[in-house]
């Protein structure tokens, strides 16, 4: 499988790159906005599993997000338990809850999974305002640990952790999208009664797809205490989440693992951008203008565009030598 | 709990009831009957709220303000409606995930849009009945409650029957149904669709007036009725308008009990969860076929 040695190639290049840049540059803020772009690309992959491939819109990104980072939040505070620990029981418990969350309304229209989706995001805010161990409604502050050896700072180790969470996820979606699970998925989303009757296992797949997705998920928010040091429900649960998490998949381009990267890459960087030089109020503004542009005027994404692009250039091309033959015929 | 603090809560969450199915029932037609995925709808009811506020700061009783903007909110969804219908129920493929990407990204620009022009402070109006209350017995019933729950009767049961007994009513439920039995019948079902969507939208106008009568309203408020609304269309059973009624009457009572007896913050969750109870165990709602 060429392709797949060379995906491997360029996921290897990514992480030596990243530790690299953390040995080369100087600026401490290209890392605090590394980190979130990266945190984005983990996210937008996450919910494209589900809702690219199988077409269910999870609007409750932020809840995933946000139970991830308060599993890391109550580890610390009850066990003191190291990175490593926190990210993989925010894997396992959001995974969990994408199963429950897929249990329960996976089985109807997507529409009711969608709505579903808001219910767990407002239900596991108001879960964690009043659960006082956590720092309720006021809020936690948390301790960065000492710097690991052969890092410079804390915020440099989570960008190369967040680096390498961000390069599973798309492995898995990528595995996901070439594998059989992807061809179910696409299946569903293209007509889910033909599927059933061809015989796809559609709610295992679907099921499957809210796990895997919700897992990631977490896993993108566990580390989120140790960057901000601090922690409380509004920022987390911020609908700046949700939407971005469904934006920068439908923008990048939906159909492919790389659609939700492009997407994620493109629109954090911009806001990044926007919220140091304009304002953060512009900036989801932006995501919101945008993700109905897409919407309506490309529903392929970026992805799609490019490919019309190169399709219409080859089409030209070949009227062309067409038409020159022609010519040539005549005279 | 005491039975007067229990009496006192279902009184009320009736109060509370009535309001929440004047809220949900624009959604009950647009999502209910014409099975347009309308997460935008509890934006538009906030945008209603703040439509209210701007001409109440120009002395117009928010009552009034709500029904002088209901027919600029009804072109609104007819205009909404003509480019949902022109952008993806025309193609038909892949609706559900563009239609409800497409609704989210308008309820999130209402949102952002409306920090931008009034900021993230909570605004209310003044009006004449804000304020005082009504002494029954020992229970004290305020009238910022009780207006609203008068006018979301009023306007339930005035939608109920005019989609029960007039023509056009009658058209918006056939077009639910079967759409292409009405065109055969010689009816384009784009223009009926568009029309209740119309209506659907309007009620947000009114209801919208009801919110800020109702409380401080403040742009993100939207986001909690996304749940509310949902609940109750979802748990009236899809497009029925008495059984709207019905269900934000047990979701204004739950909410209210609860209230009482678990505090403030817990009651957003009320909705939600039943929602997802229903969702989980009964998904075509009390009243639904």
């Amino acid at each position: 499988m060429r392709g797949g040695n060379r995906f491997l190639a360029a996921a290897v290049l990514v992480l030596i790159a990243a530790l690299a840049l953390t040995h080369t540059v100087q600026n401490e803020y290209f890392f605090f906005a590394g980190y979130v772009v990266l945190q984005f690309v983990v996210l937008a992959t996450a919910w494209n599993i589900l809702g690219g491939y199988a077409g269910y819109v999870n609007f409750g990104s932020g809840a995933f997000f946000a139970v991830g980072a308060y599993t890391a939040v109550a580890l610390i505070k009850a066990l003191d338990a190291p990175l490593i620990v926190q990210v993989i029981a925010a894997f396992l418990l959001s995974g969990l809850l994408g199963f429950g969350v897929g249990a329960l309304t996976l089985r109807l229209r997507g529409i009711f999974f969608s709505i579903a989706t808001v219910a767990v995001a407002v239900i596991c805010e108001t879960a964690v305002i009043n659960w006082r161990f956590v720092g309720g409604s006021r809020g936690l502050a948390i301790l960065q640990p000492a710097a690991p050896l052969w890092f410079e700072s804390y915020t440099r180790f989570l960008f190369v952790v967040m680096a390498l969470i961000a390069i599973f996820s798309v492995a898995l979606a990528r595995y996901i999208q070439i594998s059989w699970i992807g061809r179910g998925l696409r299946a569903i989303r293209d007509d889910e009664d033909a599927a059933e009757c061809a015989g796809v296992p559609t709610l295992k797949l679907k099921l499957a797809a809210a796990t895997l997705s919700g897992a990631l998920m977490g896993a993108a928010g566990a580390p989120f205490p140790l960057y901000m040091s601090f922690i409380e429900p509004t920022s987390v649960f911020s609908l700046n989440y949700a939407v971005s998490a469904l934006a920068m998949p439908i923008i990048g381009g939906t159909s492919s693992w790389v659609g939700p990267v492009i997407g994620a890459v493109l629109l954090a960087s911009v806001q990044q951008i926007v919220t140091v030089t304009i304002s953060s109020e512009l900036n989801v503004l932006v995501v919101g203008v945008l993700l109905v542009a897409f919407v309506v005027a490309a529903p392929q994404g970026i992805l799609g565009l490019a490919e019309r692009l190169i399709r219409s250039r080859g089409v030209a091309r070949g009227a062309l030598g067409a038409r020159d033959n022609g010519i040539g015929d005549r005279s | 709990m005491t039975p007067e603090l229990l009496i006192e809560a279902v009184v009320a969450g009736i109060l509370l009831g009535s309001f929440y199915a004047a809220v949900s029932i624009g959604l009950s037609i647009a999502f209910g009957l014409l099975d347009v995925p309308h997460i935008a709808h509890p934006a538009f009811l906030v945008l209603g709220a703040y439509g209210a506020y701007l001409l109440g700061q120009h002395g117009l009783d928010p009552l009034l303000a709500g029904a002088a903007l209901t027919p600029l909110f009804f072109l609104g969804g007819v205009g909404v409606y003509r480019f949902y219908h022109a952008a993806f129920e025309r193609h038909g493929s892949d609706k559900g995930l563009r239609g409800l990407a497409f609704f989210f990204g308008v309820a999130f620009i209402v949102e952002v849009g409306l920090i931008r022009v009034f900021g993230v402070d909570q605004r209310m109006v003044e009006a004449p009945y804000i304020g005082k209350s009504l002494a029954l017995g020992s229970m004290r019933l305020p009238l910022r409650m009780l207006v609203p729950f008068a006018v979301a009767l009023a306007l339930t049961i005035a939608l109920s029957l005019y989609l029960s007994r007039t023509f056009a009513g009658r058209a918006i439920k056939a077009v639910a149904q079967d759409q292409t039995a009405l065109a055969l019948m010689g009816a384009d079902p784009v223009r009926v669709k568009q029309w209740a969507f119309g209506i659907a939208t309007a009620t947000c106008a009114v209801a919208g007036a009801l919110l800020i009568i109702l409380g401080p309203v403040e742009p993100g408020l939207g986001r909690l009725y996304i749940g509310r609304t949902f609940c109750v269309a979802v748990l009236a059973g899809l497009g029925s308008l008495p059984g709207t009624l019905a269900a934000g009457l047990i979701l204004g009572i739950a909410e209210s009990v609860v209230l009482t007896s678990f505090g403030a913050s817990w009651a957003p969750a009320v909705a939600f969860g039943i929602l997802l109870l229903v969702l989980a165990v009964r998904p075509a709602g009390l009243f639904g076929r």
